[in-house]
């Protein structure tokens, strides 16, 4: 089964590439742009029965290894 | 004193560090590769700096979850000497044995130069060669150098004499928010943290890089000096 681990910085942790990228959007004429987060999205297959499991299965990854709980936070989706 | 230093792939700095150790101790350092899950008969392993797993997922993370690092921690709880620099440091915080993380500089930019660190741990022997307040001059070169931790935790560390040094200018002022002082952005100038026990220690710049006259100066030796007296 395919999941989507979705992975981004805390809200308060400073994000420096986002700021980066929200400046050289205002330089491009974006000007309304604010907030700009990176976040990383980590795809894979698993093997699992259901849904439910595929997920449970994505979170453990996360965890362990795929996320940095201490400054991340994730959620996995599944991807059909 | 027997002292291991872990070789990852991607690690860089070990022969620089295994050099420091010589200076003081006449001997050289066993070289330990991240495969091998045995650490027995060392006082002291030393994680050095490099691009360990060419830095993949974030910093450390991969050298983490390594066969070595897991009798690291076996080590380390049996009561074992750890010392963690640049690198070694985002290992031991992403192996969640130092607390805290070490997120990209604030200016965004890999940082290549000399800093200044205030000795502020207490009962440490990674700060026993220094009198507490002295002032150092020390090489930096990191792209994660920007440590954060929750408030707490960041109370907790001062409050228990567990920051180990502060990044600070050559007369020993801290400054958070000066970008020319704290040039990372780390949160209250941390440069280096002791575990709970003191005997892990994480530290980003680079002592090891300023042990003899030959490298510019030794004002990094009493790091090597203090953990040399105290191991013997």
């Amino acid at each position: 089964m395919k999941i989507r681990v979705f992975v981004s910085l805390k809200d308060g942790v400073l994000d420096p590439q986002g700021k980066a990228v929200e400046h050289a959007l205002h330089s491009l004429g974006f000007k309304g742009a604010s907030d700009v987060r990176i976040s990383r999205v980590v795809d894979l297959h698993v093997k699992a029965d259901n849904a439910e499991e595929a997920k449970a299965k994505g979170a453990e990854m996360a965890r362990a290894l795929l996320a940095n709980e201490v400054i991340e936070d994730f959620h996995v989706e599944v991807a059909g | 004193m027997k002292t291991g230093i872990v070789v990852f792939p991607g690690t860089n700095r070990e022969r620089d560090m295994a050099q420091a150790f010589r200076v003081v101790s006449g001997k050289a350092p066993q070289m330990l590769w991240h495969q091998q899950d045995n650490v027995d008969g060392l006082d002291l392993i030393v994680l050095p700096g490099g691009f360990s797993f060419g830095d993949y997922l974030r910093s450390g993370a991969m050298a983490a979850h390594s066969p070595i690092m897991q009798a690291v921690r076996r080590f380390a709880e049996k009561g074992g000497y750890v010392l963690g620099v640049c690198n070694g440091f985002q290992i031991l915080t992403e192996a969640q044995m130092l607390p805290g993380a070490l997120l990209r500089n604030a200016g965004m930019r890999f940082l290549s130069q000399d800093c200044h660190l205030k000795v502020e741990g207490r009962d440490s022997i990674f700060t026993s060669g220094w009198k507490h307040g002295d002032v150092f001059r020390a090489p930096m070169a990191h792209g994660d150098g920007n440590y954060t931790a929750a408030p707490d935790m960041l109370d907790r560390l001062e409050g228990e004499g567990r920051v180990a040094f502060r990044y600070c200018t050559a007369e020993g002022h801290v400054k958070d928010s000066d970008e020319h002082v704290n040039m990372n952005g780390s949160a209250r100038s941390i440069a280096g943290v002791l575990s709970e026990n003191r005997r892990v220690c994480g530290l980003m710049p680079h002592p090891e890089n300023l042990t003899e006259e030959i490298l510019g100066g030794t004002d990094g030796l009493p790091l090597f000096t203090g953990i040399m007296e105290a191991l013997g």
